[in-house]
């Protein structure tokens, strides 16, 4: 038999309603073998007391339902974003905050390149904080006239590039007729590249290559440092074309002795018919590790709302843009429920506007009845713009959300003004809703979308703040233990994982959190400034600060 | 001479696959490469697949299909560069996807040149589909984005029914070319346009059994080539024209399916002559040699095949 460790601690929440705040935990073989009392835990028989996190606070392990490994890729290109950001190194990029400060960023980077003929690509710029103000090629020349130089927004709907790049592209020149390719007045393009069908062609020569767009041993490595970083145990990847060869990948690196964090790794409904989706991912199951979870499919129903690509109800976009677009035939939609259903294989849809949640929800109960699952708990990721009557009927049909929570504080102010318009601005991410009406919920960050941080997200639920400071939606908020409990158990619910994971109990795996500060004692203001210490996975310690 | 693409667009069930193989078998030596979308959901006749090596699957007569992902644009530069070279590429766009879209990525990526966007919609679903609450809005922008719409299993409803769909359908767009098809047989002149006719020695469409009629238009002196294009994509009754004309000391290539046009430098040596082709019930060879006069500074034209 191996070791048993006794770890006390200064508090340990442990989301089990039976005993939710105990004094120790004993971990044997990476899982607890019981949380309470010294006086408890010494009825195990032999054990080793640890002391170290004697100070700290302990609650489970994060658990982040809805981002991607991405997150860790994107850090070999240069951040350009309005917020102060965090490396997989820990170091923090502050964030920019004029079109100058980006042209310093970029030629510092520039100044380090040895092939004179690389591309240049910088991410998460945001120019909603700045006014609105547009980029263009002239504003990219300054860093460069030699080398294609591109700059991908935050929203991820439009790319910036400089003449070079438009030049590589084919695009420097007059005569251009598209709406994703706005025009100077000598003709020219200004360097903004909108929508996807325009982005694409011309990102593959400022470095948004094939590789840029798959995972690669770094960016998981990368990506579980982040994890430590912000406390997290498990997260999702939410949408991967996983095949043999990145199934081998993912299973090679979260296989590493020191990888900190358990993946979950959904197959995307790319490239692969309805019903190789499903054979396929069913077939995944049994390759799972304790680190690596498979066998769930995402599907991408919609687009975005920012975007103005998600499919909304009458009456529509706030500002009269017309509606947006399909990214899944309703019929491809319906087979692929069915099939899975048949074959007990989880899915998880991608819906931003509220006529794609209706689809899924008709699709789904049309589903149901030709093959009735009792504990199915497919899930919406997003769902931002679901009502009230929607998610009444989610519960009911047994269905699961993850709310984009934190989205009030990045774009609440934009939505407000702009996409959807005050009304349904308030009732976005509809926490409160949501759990009245039964629908067990959890909420994410869709890094890269926004930074991992499932306590900013946590503190987001709560407070529902935008970055202006208004609070959009007060009664839509909710308290700082549901929003505690939805990034722990609420998200391991929405997995299928809630018998391993997601609280701090006998038999569930080792997975913490370790904290310097009482996130149970902070105002749902200041619960983001709750300081990780790091975490501890499959009873395994990973320190932040030397990870 | 830049590759043509073709997107074949409409909601499932609308008959792209059907097509597909039927082009794929009729391809007259043409070597096709047709891109699948995202769902990979093309089925290939089994009788017409040679290899199958990872995602490419090889097919007879030196055609190939693969599935694009979500790096269409690789693909599509993969197959711009094989060696040996392809004649056409087929792309055919998801369910929902809107062709008009695909169809400006194709044009921004260099040597490829948008040929048509061509949008199936199936005779006996096709209004049932546009009245659907959540596909209306997207039925109604592909059939927008056609330049050639094909109204498919033709041979599953009564001439009556045909009659009432395509009046329906000419409600809906009213600049559309309009082809009934059965059994998704359409001849590969009318989509993809194994044109010129005459230098490749395959004799046009005329055949009793066509429901297409055709005619070369041989103008004997320069033609502004960009007018001519303009006209011939403007008259309804030319569903696909290709060939060659005089500019004087050099030739142009003048393609035009449906609504769209496109002119191109030639090079080489090529007998002139430009292939019209359209429906036999409203096609005139007359009426479109009068367009090829109005094109020309002073010429004759030659009347060298009629419907």
């Amino acid at each position: 038999m191996s070791g048993t460790t006794v770890y006390s601690a200064r508090k340990i929440i442990t989301m089990n309603p039976n005993r939710p705040v105990v004094s120790h935990v004993a971990v044997r073989d990476g899982r607890i073998l019981g949380a309470g009392t010294l006086d408890e835990l010494a009825g195990w028989g032999e054990y080793q007391l640890d002391d170290r996190f004697a100070d700290k606070v302990i609650m489970p392990g994060l658990i982040e339902g809805h981002a991607h490994s991405m997150e860790g890729a994107l850090w070999s290109f240069t951040y350009v974003g309005w917020f102060d950001r965090m490396d997989p190194d820990g170091k923090i990029w502050p964030g920019v905050k004029s079109i100058d400060d980006v042209v310093v960023r970029l030629s510092e980077t520039e100044k380090k390149m040895s092939d004179p003929d690389a591309p240049l690509l910088g991410w998460g710029l945001d120019p909603i904080y700045m006014d609105n103000v547009r980029m263009t090629r002239a504003d990219l020349d300054r860093v460069s006239t030699t080398r294609p130089v591109g700059i991908m927004h935050a929203s991820g709907h439009i790319l910036n590039v400089n003449t070079k790049g438009l030049e590589l592209a084919g695009l420097f020149k007059t005569g251009n007729n598209h709406p994703g390719i706005p025009l100077a007045s000598d003709g020219l393009p200004t360097g903004e590249l909108k929508s996807p069908e325009i982005m694409m062609p011309a990102g593959k020569h400022v470095g948004m290559d094939r590789a840029f767009l798959a995972a690669d041993e770094m960016g998981l490595r990368n990506y579980g440092r982040l994890c430590v970083r912000a406390g997290v145990t498990t997260s999702s990847d939410l949408g991967q074309q996983l095949n043999d060869d990145l199934v081998a990948l993912f299973d090679k690196v979260t296989g590493e002795e020191t990888y900190p964090v358990c993946l979950v790794a959904f197959r995307i409904n790319l490239g692969v018919s309805p019903k190789e989706l499903v054979d396929y991912t069913l077939s995944l199951t049994e390759k799972s590790t304790d680190r690596l979870e498979l066998g769930k499919i995402k599907v991408v129903a919609d687009g975005s709302i920012q975007g103005f690509s998600a499919r909304m109800l009458w009456p529509g976009y706030y500002n009269g843009a017309p509606n947006g677009l399909w990214y899944i035939a309703p019929d491809q939609l319906a087979e692929i429920y069915e099939r899975a259903l048949a074959a007990g294989v989880q899915v998880h849809t991608h819906t931003n506007g509220d006529e794609a949640t209706q689809l899924t929800i008709e699709t789904l109960e049309a589903a149901l009845r030709k093959h009735p699952d009792f504990d199915h708990r497919f899930t919406l990721q997003h769902c931002q713009l679901a009502s009230e009557a929607q998610f009444r009927k989610m519960g009911r049909l047994g269905m699961c959300v993850n709310l984009f929570a934190n989205h009030h504080f990045y774009w609440g102010d934009e939505h407000y003004a702009l996409t959807v318009g005050p009304e349904r601005a308030e009732r976005m991410n509809a926490c409160r809703a949501a759990l009245d009406a039964g629908v067990p919920m959890t909420i994410h960050s869709d890094a890269p979308v926004t930074p991992l941080g499932p306590l900013f997200t946590a503190g987001s639920a709560a407070t529902r703040l935008t970055s202006s400071g208004r609070t959009q939606g007060e009664v839509q908020r909710i308290n700082l233990d549901e929003a505690l409990y939805a990034v722990t158990m609420g998200a391991a619910i929405t997995m299928k994982m809630d018998d391993r994971i997601g609280s701090i109990e006998i038999g569930k795996r080792a997975d913490f959190a370790v904290l310097e500060d009482d996130p149970t004692e902070a105002a749902p203001e200041t619960l983001k400034d709750v300081r990780i210490w790091g975490t501890v996975q499959g009873g395994r310690i990973f320190e932040a600060a030397t990870i | 001479m830049k590759l043509p693409v073709t997107v074949i667009g409409g909601y499932l069930g609308a008959g792209k696959t059907t097509l597909i193989n039927h082009l794929l078998r009729n391809a007259n030596g043409l070597r096709l490469a047709v891109l699948v979308n995202e769902f990979g959901e093309l089925a290939i006749d089994e009788d017409l697949i040679e290899a199958v090596d990872d995602s490419l699957i090889s097919i007879s007569g030196g055609c190939v299909c693969c599935a694009f992902g979500n790096d269409m644009i690789g693909a599509l530069e993969d197959i711009r560069d094989a060696e040996p070279g392809f004649n056409h590429v087929l792309l055919e766009a998801s369910g929902v996807a809107l062709p008009g879209s695909i169809m400006t990525t194709v044009s921004l990526v260099h040597g490829l040149r948008p040929d048509a966007t061509v949008v199936l919609a199936d005779a006996e679903q096709i209004r049932r589909n546009a009245n659907n609450k959540f596909l209306s809005d997207t039925i109604q922008h592909q059939l927008e984005q056609a330049d050639s719409l094909l109204v498919t299993k033709a041979d599953l409803i009564t001439s009556e029914q045909l009659a009432d769909v395509t009046k329906w359908l000419k409600s809906r767009v009213p600049l559309a070319r309009i082809i009934p098809v059965e059994r998704g047989q359409v001849p590969l002149d009318a989509i993809i346009g194994a044109l010129p006719l005459p230098a490749r020695g395959i004799p046009p469409s005329n055949s009793p059994h066509s429901d297409f009629a055709s005619a070369v238009l041989r103008p004997d002196g320069p033609v502004d080539a960009e007018a001519l294009a303009e006209k011939l994509a403007a008259d309804p009754t030319v569903t696909r024209a290709k060939g060659y004309v005089s500019q004087g000391n050099r030739l142009a290539l003048i393609h035009v399916v449906g609504n769209r046009h496109a002119v191109e430098e030639a090079e080489g040596k090529h007998e002139i002559g430009v292939v019209c082709i359209g429906l036999k019930h409203e096609f005139s060879s007359q009426r479109i040699e009068d367009l090829a006069v109005q094109s020309m500074s002073a010429a004759l034209v030659h009347k060298e095949a009629s419907a």
